[in-house]
């Protein structure tokens, strides 16, 4: 059945969306109000801890718990979770106690033996041992490229490398689990996916899935590695089971930065070329990169989502390492292929002697782009770029460099969302999604607080609950597209009833009737109007509910961007000095322009701290992670964020998720802006003195 | 800054068992220490042998937000530890544990300090202001309220920590520039990326005192 046509309202007549909304949960966040799963304490509640193998690759032999079961304030031990370990950081063995102090002291009271075998933590050394090198992802597309050389103006070889970064979300994985009788349960999740959440936990803990309420009003961070409450999740079930108690079992930083996920690397071996007026003309790869224990890998390399590669030829090999397995990190595999991309194209545009921007506008498959990069190009100036890289002398270096994103961020059916409107005026709106910090509750809110015409204080919007209607996990930037019609269609069930209620007091059919500034109004005479309090003191005494389904005319998939990033280089030191970052982003009708805003900047600041800063060291001999830790495993801060100007690139009026694109093209841009400023081209991420120093002594 | 790097050493754990005269030394290299990371095992060597955990418990007197608080703690509580387990004052987060993100800074007599670094039994005598004493949702203070206005939080972890050491920097310096916004926010990290929006919120702020 086709679904009815409904649009956004319009911006020029909206008191909130497509305006600049201020959280309605800012005021809680501000003060410390806010509860976060780490914050939540219940009555007699024990606390959990994990023992964690310390070998990259190992069996048990043998736990013996028997110490600390004896220790006073131990509540309950499980020695099972798993007899063998592929990466340091395994889970091997749990407590529950009293605090969280004896509960540290009963895990280092565990004694384990166990059978140490090889490891391989590094991709490089990986890739060379067969038994750990999965069979090939092949693509073949056009003519064999090795036909084509001869007839390039520019042809290049050389070897790119990415390494595996971290979510590094700053509320760690964790859970706050209570049984509530034999078969019935409350867990309070880290997570960004609810409903998937209560699935997946009460499989594991054989429970029924309505019997488990999951809970996450406010979550400090994901960036796709808290779609499932892991082995910490079930353990802690458990755990509670055993003890006949609550627990709460955060993992600590070390465990968070080893066990909850990362962003997998990616080793290129690439050979390409350009014809003399800059079109790409073919692409022969050979691709490597670790997901961890298992053997599939890839990444969006080439992106041909932007351009138009008509010659390629790749193979993608996932090697196995014992290292902590991947997760969706922020656009998964978009970051990687992207500054593989990017990268061969701007050295091939060096090459062939062309305005690496005009070569862009060559080879970009759609015109939004065009028009992004022009944008982009005059917010940064890009006619003060150094024409010819290289040619400047001195110690201190400014470039510039760009790059483009695409993504999806279309909605998916299947949320359902509620209004309620009460007798007395009161406006309940619930659905159970989560919101990890792009605004999902404030635009729930407010999308109904426009349909009803009230001020957005007045709407209460519950979210993070796997009792609220039915929603997707917070990934693939699809929330938005599909939260948000679900909500729309729900206010505008919800308003129908109420003009039904209103008509007959006014006097006019329900659909001449509007609602504006607390009241419901004729819309050809607005003076003859009712509030809207009058309006629900005539609803049955138990109020009115009204449940919205998304609809597919409110959503579309697909946005474009274009980032653009000026950098200093101190040629003596080869520190990078971000200065200024223009992103272009398209994402259809923003919904909340000052969100909006926000989530462009951030991806840009992670896409600079992956550029310059992230990475995961393991330890060859050890096969341990070296910089489990924050002040090891380097992030962007305050002393290096740069201007940052968002530029919102609104190209439809349907409502598209933008959480990811932002993130996409931030390190490549800068590593061709580090080109544009030096002349040296840097093929390793992060680009850090080491880096510089190595490229300089490469390109000598 | 230089406060709460100056604070910091002062109140640091390491000194503390240092002076507690336990052989953290001996904690070693080799396969356990890794077990929970480093340094909890490094800590927990030492106190296996004072089980019961509660045995060695000591009165501590903590005056927060202006209020004082009667506690019974082992001196290797940290002051973190003992507003959010045991005074329910969770604003203050645990993100890092070991002083570098800035999520669990809190004020000592009006200057900043990371609350994960000192020990509750340190921190007495001192007048400690956490998040929840600068404003409440219903009365923020000028700076909270530029916060929000600014949108100059994401998922809001980093949040209170950078209210604290931004209230604390326009306490000390009420004209700051942007640049000196900047400098002293520099040890909290924030990952979903909103130092600009601090930095405008800060600024807007100041800009009113």
């Amino acid at each position: 059945m086709p679904q009815e046509q409904v649009r956004w309202n319009d911006p020029k007549t909206s008191r909130y969306l497509n305006k600049r909304i201020p959280r309605v949960d800012g005021p809680d966040k501000v003060t410390g109000a806010a509860k976060y799963t780490y914050d939540i304490a219940l009555p007699g509640m024990l606390y959990g801890k994990i023992l964690r193998c310390p070998h990259a690759n190992a069996r048990v032999e043998s736990i013996d718990v028997s110490a600390a079961k004896a220790m006073p304030g131990v509540r309950a031990i499980i020695d099972d979770i798993s007899k063998t370990a592929r990466f340091a950081g395994q889970e091997i063995a749990a407590v529950a106690a009293d605090t969280e102090e004896i509960a540290r002291d009963a895990i280092h009271a565990i004694r384990v033996t166990y059978d140490v075998q090889p490891h391989v933590v590094n991709t490089r050394a990986g890739r060379n041992d067969p038994d750990r090198v999965g069979d090939p992802a092949e693509l073949s597309e056009g003519a064999d490229p090795s036909t084509l050389w001869s007839q390039a103006a520019a042809v290049i070889e050389a070897e790119y490398y990415v390494p595996v970064r971290e979510h590094l979300s700053l509320e760690t994985h964790g859970i706050v689990f209570r049984w509530d009788g034999d078969d019935k349960a409350t867990a309070w999740v880290s997570t960004q996916a609810v409903h998937g959440v209560a699935g997946g936990l009460a499989n594991a803990l054989r429970i029924q899935r309505q019997d488990l309420t999951v809970i996450c009003n406010h979550m400090g961070g994901g960036f796709g590695s808290k779609f499932s409450a892991g082995t910490e999740g079930s353990v802690c079930g458990r755990l509670a089971r055993l003890a006949g108690k609550p627990v709460k079992l955060m993992l600590d930083r070390y465990e968070e930065q080893v066990a909850t996920g990362n962003g997998p690397d990616a080793l290129m071996q690439c050979k390409a070329a350009m014809t003399a007026d800059g079109k790409l003309l073919a692409i022969e790869a050979d691709l490597w990169g670790t997901n961890g224990p298992g053997k599939r890998w890839g990444v969006a390399f080439p992106y041909r989502t932007v351009y138009n590669l008509p010659n390629i030829r790749t193979r993608s090999h996932g090697v196995s390492t014992n290292t902590g397995g991947a997760r969706a990190l922020r656009a998964p595999g978009h970051p990687q292929g992207n500054f593989l991309t990017e990268t061969v194209l701007d050295e091939l545009a060096a090459k062939v002697g062309l305005d690496p921007l005009e070569v862009r506008k060559k080879n970009v498959l759609r015109a939004v782009w065009r028009e992004q990069l022009d944008a982009g190009a005059k917010g940064i100036g890009w006619e003060r770029r150094n024409k010819t890289p290289g040619a400047v002398s001195g110690r201190y270096l400014r470039g510039m460099g760009c790059a483009c994103n695409t993504w999806g961020g279309g909605g998916r059916g299947g949320s359902r969302c509620d209004v309620r409107i009460g007798s007395d005026g009161s406006v309940w709106v619930g659905i159970g999604t989560q919101d990890l910090g792009t605004g999902t509750r404030t635009y729930v809110a407010a999308i109904v607080a426009e349909d009803l015409g009230l001020p957005i204080e007045r709407v209460h919007a519950e979210i993070g609950s796997s009792k609220l209607g039915q929603s997707g996990g917070s990934g693939g930037s699809v929330t938005t597209a599909s939260v948000a019609p679900a909500v729309k269609m729900a206010a505008l069930a919800a308003r129908a009833r109420l003009f039904e209620v209103a008509a007959p007091m006014l006097g006019v059919s329900a659909g001449d009737l509007e609602c504006a500034d607390g009241r419901v109004q004729a819309r050809r005479n607005p003076s003859n109007s009712l509030s809207f309090e009058q309006v629900c003191a005539k609803l049955p005494p138990g109020g009115i509910e009204e449940r919205g389904e998304w609809n597919r005319s409110l959503q579309q998939s697909g946005v474009a961007g274009a980032q653009f990033v000026e950098v200093e280089v101190d040629t003596w030191t080869g520190n990078v000095r971000p200065i200024k970052v223009v992103a272009v982003q398209d994402c259809g009708y923003a919904l909340n322009r000052l969100a909006v805003e926000s989530q462009i900047i951030g991806g840009v600041i992670q896409g600079l701290s992956m550029a310059l800063f992230e990475d995961r060291k393991m330890d060859d001999p050890t096969g341990r992670m070296l910089n489990p830790d924050m002040e090891n495993y380097k992030v962007l801060g305050a002393l290096e964020v740069p201007e940052i100007v968002p530029i919102v690139f609104e190209t439809h009026d349907k409502v598209t998720g933008l959480g990811e694109p932002p993130v996409i093209p931030t390190a490549a841009a800068t590593g061709n802006a580090v080109f544009n400023a030096t002349g040296i081209r840097i093929r390793t991420l992060p680009i850090t003195p080491r880096r510089w120093f190595d490229a300089l002594e490469e390109q000598s | 800054m230089a406060e709460k790097k100056g604070k910091r050493k002062r109140l640091s754990r390491r000194q503390f068992i240092k002076g507690a005269g336990t052989a953290i030394a001996a904690a070693g290299v080799g396969g356990a220490i890794l077990a929970n990371g480093p340094r909890t095992e490094t800590r927990a060597k030492e106190e296996k042998k004072r089980t019961p955990a509660q045995a060695g418990a000591v009165d501590v007197t903590l005056k927060v937000n202006g209020e004082t608080h009667r506690l019974s703690l082992q001196p290797r509580v940290t002051l973190l530890d003992a507003l959010r387990d045991r005074l329910e004052l969770t604003g203050a987060k645990r993100i890092c544990d070991r002083g570098t993100c800035g999520g669990c800074t809190v004020l000592m007599d009006g200057k900043p300090i990371y609350a994960c670094l000192a020990l509750a039994v340190d921190a007495q005598g001192g007048e400690i202001t956490t998040v929840e004493g600068l404003g409440t949702p219903d009365a923020m203070s000028r700076l909270q309220k530029e916060f929000v206005e600014h949108d100059a939080l994401m998922c809001g972890f980093c949040t209170p920590g950078f209210v604290v050491t931004v209230h604390a920097a326009l306490k000390q310096n009420p004209n700051a520039s942007m640049n000196e916004i900047r400098e002293a926010c520099r040890g909290n990290i924030c990952r979903c990326g909103t130092f600009n929006r601090v930095f405008e919120a800060a600024y807007a702020t100041a800009k009113q005192m």
